[in-house]
């Protein structure tokens, strides 16, 4: 009798390996953790661990568990067998993160063809979500965040701007919302420059910008490094001693590096979806929650706020199908979800599966704290202008 | 260089270890059913070491840019099976042939000067490319990637799963007819007139063999199995990212060819096959420890161990061999 | 357009004064030792963390910090010469780039794991922020202080090699190992301080390319090329090819990037290619 016994519980073991435990609920965290952009993934796991610390880690009676692969960088190769492991492996419910577009495309249509909701909490160009019915996005995109910066600079004298991009699509995104929506308010573009990803060296082409004699130089790099590395040419060479203003959607004025950048970044004004200065009650809770998650003095800043509407809308779709997954019934509770989330009110658009959500044009400002993105206008209810995809 | 054993006959005989070596391949169908991606990035790359194997191992060139053939592959048959001719068989003859057409326009530089010169133009040409891929957006896609690749059925009949089993019998198939090739050529009067340019480039004129020809003849050969083997990542991923033609990628290769072993054929694939089984496993732990550990090796390989895992087999084996014959 | 061009030439000579500096150890080490020392990168790169770490932790003004950077990463040099690349002379170039490549890679795991994979700020002092005019061109203070400082190293590196016994020494064992030992001339000893020589000046350079180039653990790896490429075009083991080859690639990189910034970074490269092909041993022509 112990002998089957023995047999059945080693059978049973070999069995499980592998398989779902069915009280879980699987949530693949695609995203950067290491190398240039680790910022990335850290902050969207730590407005996840905020959520979670708020929420706690049960819902619908499953437990929530977080299943982390690092994609290092730009590397959609790397992203798709990461994608492919999730869900043949760990056999994820959602695969969720996803900080650069790159890494977005390339898995998107495993999505379609494992049928396995795609959660974007920060990759911003406009067409991931056209890739896949599965994919939908709580991050922002660029387009939505820029062309209210357009509609802001033309109204607000400056009618001349010199545009810098980084060389990939957001940033080709950013560029052309830009530029339509400017010179359709009578701006004029007296040059435009593109930038390798992963540049160390601005100087030349803020010299280029210089020499332009532009009103304001529009700038999109990514967030973090990037930006820090501009705003330093940008001081270095002068340009505010020569009176041009910096704008440009939130990215380089970036919450997580704001603060290490310095007073360099005073005045900078940019549009974007969250500030960590919002003043809400949601994001006061939201940001007590961040700091208790993830330790005293650390600031969240719009990747965080993304992974925490994303874990949130996951926790909504579990307790709407009553923790029974299913892709299709999903997707359907998904599409038109409202959140009050800690930037302000969000939904996902029903058509395109996008964010809609408010833009607020922000100055950088000293105030009690450190050195903070002060909203002072704000374009309510934005969808995306970018699709279909240029 | 390395511990070359004495240059023994053309011998078309398959060795034991061989057989087993290629059965293990087959078996791992169906002993590891949920590893067949990485299975076939594996059986993948030892193609591309294979390549690199040829050209270094026996024809003693020193590429750090061999990745231009691989990339230009890859984006060959990702181009063609975006805009519509998405078979892949023929994809793989196409990758071929413009990774054999880089590979000779670029051999007349490449095997010209010493050493550190043929460093230079190839990491050169490497660079070359990925820049240009990189520029060429509108085309590659540059840093975001080609994707939309409508890939058919292989054959017809077998379309690409996600647990990756076609794509790891297809990448199987490709590497054997692919190696049984390359036995043949290295087996040849060719082939050892290729390890003679190796040993000793000087020497060779005195015996009548044409160097410059050989070295261009072998370094296009090599060049279009690497192109074939970009296809194949290409058409089995679905996806061609700009790291197909970078630096790492053909600084990794180098590494993986010596770990194993060059000169021997088979010392890419198990090169390979050790290097991305334990990066998949450790660099999921941690990605620094991987790289440190690796450094290390190398570091100690170079004052310890030549020759690489295949060639420290073969040495033991000669001395049980010579110990038995006692 | 034109109008912008001294401030470009300009920019693009500091530019390449940056990458001489960081270079010419490189470059003697091949023509010296025909070491192909693809780790070089990481001895200017140990020079910038030295820079960083002093400033933060211990307080120490930029200016001082300078030849600290120089005498860690020549003190560094001079160790790992003597117990392991003095093993390598005589090894074919797979083995040195192996082992070279091996080196590299723990350099920047190392890196990593101590002072992790983010961007080293450095808070340069006050005087040399800004800019200046200078006949009628403004221009930054700090890459004047840049090429300032290069200047006088090569000065001082030139008179070194010419007017010194040591310098004599160099360029006999360059020219000649063999019968530079057969002389008498301690070829091993020369070797020594020539690489940790070298290796210091890397560190200086990495140390002052910190606000131009920023710096990370993937210091080495990034700029390696730029590195290779100056020694093979301008010829291994020559000052004056070495510092020609470092000025034209720093002028037509920044020119590139200024001037047709679509395809800025792909001229450096397609530059490389056309001079090697024209000229196969580098720009050694004239006097060395």
């Amino acid at each position: 009798m112990n002998f089957v016994k023995t047999i059945a519980a080693v059978a049973a073991l070999l069995f499980a390996q592998g398989a779902r435990a069915e009280g879980t609920i699987k949530v693949g965290l695609l995203a950067e953790f290491s190398g240039p952009f680790a910022g990335y993934g850290k902050q969207i796991q730590s407005g996840i661990k905020a959520y979670m610390k708020q929420h706690g880690d049960t819902v619908a009676g499953k437990k929530v568990e977080l299943v982390l692969k690092d994609t290092t960088g730009p590397s959609p190769e790397i992203a798709k067998r990461l994608a492919q492991d999730l869900i043949t492996h760990d056999k994820v419910d959602f695969i969720a993160g996803f900080g650069l577009t790159p890494n977005a495309l390339a898995v998107a249509p495993l999505a379609t063809q494992a049928k396995t909701p795609m959660i974007v909490m920060n990759a911003a160009s406009s067409i991931i979500t056209t890739k896949s019915p599965y994919v939908a996005r709580f991050s922002m995109t660029l387009p939505q965040v820029t062309e209210p910066m357009a509609l802001w600079s033309a109204k607000n004298g400056i009618k001349k701007v010199f545009t810098i991009v980084s060389d990939y699509a957001p940033g080709l995104d950013a560029e052309s919302a830009f530029v339509k929506s400017f010179s359709s308010q009578g701006g004029e573009v007296v040059g435009s420059v593109r930038v390798p990803l992963r540049n160390p060296d601005f100087a030349p082409f803020v010299q280029r910008a210089k020499d332009a004699k532009p009103h304001a130089v529009f700038i999109f790099v990514p967030a973090g490094e990037q930006g820090i590395a501009f705003v330093k040419a940008f001081t270095e060479r002068g340009l505010r001693q020569a009176g041009i203003k910096l704008i440009g959607p939130g990215d380089v004025v970036d919450d997580d590096v704001l603060e290490a950048m310095g007073d360099p970044t005073l005045g900078i004004i940019t549009t974007h979806h969250y500030s960590a200065a919002h003043d809400s009650p949601e994001n006061a809770a939201f940001r007590k929650a961040y700091a208790e998650a993830n330790g005293e003095g650390t600031r969240p800043n719009f990747m965080a706020v993304a992974g925490y509407d994303g874990i949130a809308a996951i926790y909504e779709v579990a307790k709407k199908l009553d923790g029974k997954m299913d892709a299709d019934r999903a997707m359907e509770v998904i599409k038109g979800i409202k959140l009050n989330s800690p930037r302000g009110p969000i939904q996902i658009d029903p058509e395109t599966r996008d964010i809609v959500q408010t833009v607020y044009v922000r100055r950088v400002e000293r105030v009690k704290g450190g050195l903070y993105n002060v909203e002072f206008d704000k374009f309510p209810n934005v969808k995306d202008p970018g699709k279909p995809a240029n | 260089m390395s511990a070359a054993p004495a240059v023994a006959l053309p011998d078309a005989r398959w060795r034991p270890a061989e057989v087993v070596f290629w059965l293990v391949a087959v078996a791992a169908i169906f002993l590891f059913p949920g590893h067949l991606v990485l299975g076939s990035q594996v059986l993948i790359t030892g193609l591309f070491a294979l390549s690199l194997d040829l050209i270094l191992g026996y024809a003693g060139i020193v590429s750090l840019g061999h990745a231009a053939m691989f990339g230009a592959g890859a984006y060959t048959a990702g181009l063609l099976a975006k805009h519509g001719w998405g078979e892949p068989l023929s994809g793989l003859l196409a990758a071929a042939a413009v990774g054999a057409i880089i590979a000779w326009g670029t051999s007349f530089i490449a095997v010209r000067g010493g050493d550190l010169t043929r460093l230079m133009v190839t990491l050169g040409i490497g660079l070359l490319l990925y820049e240009a891929a990189n520029q060429a957006a509108w085309v590659t896609g540059g840093v975001d990637g080609l994707s939309d690749m409508a890939v058919r059925d292989l054959l017809g009949v077998f379309p690409f799963d996600l647990a990756g089993r076609t794509a790891y019998v297809y990448s199987l198939a490709v590497l054997f007819a692919v190696f049984l090739v390359c036995r043949r050529i290295v087996r040849s009067p060719f082939g050892l007139s290729l390890r003679g340019i190796r040993d000793g480039a000087r020497r060779m004129p005195a015996i009548g063999s044409p160097v410059r020809r050989r070295l261009i003849a072998v370094y296009t050969v090599a060049g279009a199995i690497a192109g074939v083997a970009g296809a194949l990542l290409a058409q089995t991923t679905q996806f061609v990212g700009l790291e197909v033609l970078g630096f790492s990628r053909s600084a990794d290769l180098l590494i993986m060819l010596v770990l194993g072993g060059a000169g021997w054929l088979y010392g890419g694939l198990v090169g390979a096959a050790l290097f991305m089984i334990a990066q998949s496993q450790l660099s999921s732990i941690n990605p620094v420890y991987w790289q440190f550990w690796l450094g290390l090796l190398l570091v100690v390989m170079v004052f310890a161990a030549r020759g690489g895992v295949v060639g420290a087999a073969a040495a033991a084996r000669e001395r049980f061999l010579r110990g038995a014959s006692r | 357009m034109f109008a912008s061009l001294p401030g470009v030439l300009f920019d693009g000579v500091a530019y390449g004064s940056l990458l001489f500096l960081m270079s010419i150890g490189l470059s003697v080490t091949m023509g010296l030792m025909r070491f192909i020392n693809l780790a070089h990168g990481a001895f200017a790169m140990l020079g910038g963390y030295v820079c960083v770490v002093g400033m933060a932790r211990l307080g120490v003004p930029f200016l001082l910090m300078l030849p600290a950077a120089f005498l860690v990463a020549a003190v560094a040099g001079a160790v790992l010469e003597r117990t392991l690349y003095r093993r390598l002379y005589r090894r074919s170039p797979l083995d040195q780039v192996l082992f070279s490549l091996g080196l590299t890679l723990m350099s920047v795991a190392g890196a990593t794991y101590v002072w992790g994979s983010g961007q080293q700020p450095v808070h340069l002092p006050g005087f040399l922020l800004g800019q200046v005019r200078v006949l009628g061109v403004d221009v930054g203070v700090y890459r004047l202080f840049l090429v300032a400082l290069v200047g006088a190293i090569t000065a001082g590196l030139v008179l070194l090699v010419r007017r010194t016994r040591f310098g004599a020494r160099i360029r006999a064992s360059v020219d000649d190992a063999q019968a530079s030992a057969g002389l008498g001339i301690n070829v091993t000893q020369v070797f020594s301080v020539t690489f940790a020589l070298g290796s210091g000046l890397a560190g200086l350079g990495g140390a002052l390319a910190i606000d131009v180039l920023g710096l990370d653990p993937t210091f080495p790896l990034k700029y390696l090329v730029y590195f290779l490429l100056v020694v093979v075009v301008g010829g291994a083991g020559s000052i004056a090819g070495t510092l020609a080859a470092s000025l034209l690639l720093g002028v037509f990189d920044v020119s590139g990037k200024y001037y047709v910034p679509a395809v800025g970074a792909f001229v450096i490269y397609g530059l490389m290619v056309v001079l090697l092909l024209l000229f196969p041993g580098g720009l050694r022509r004239g006097a060395r």
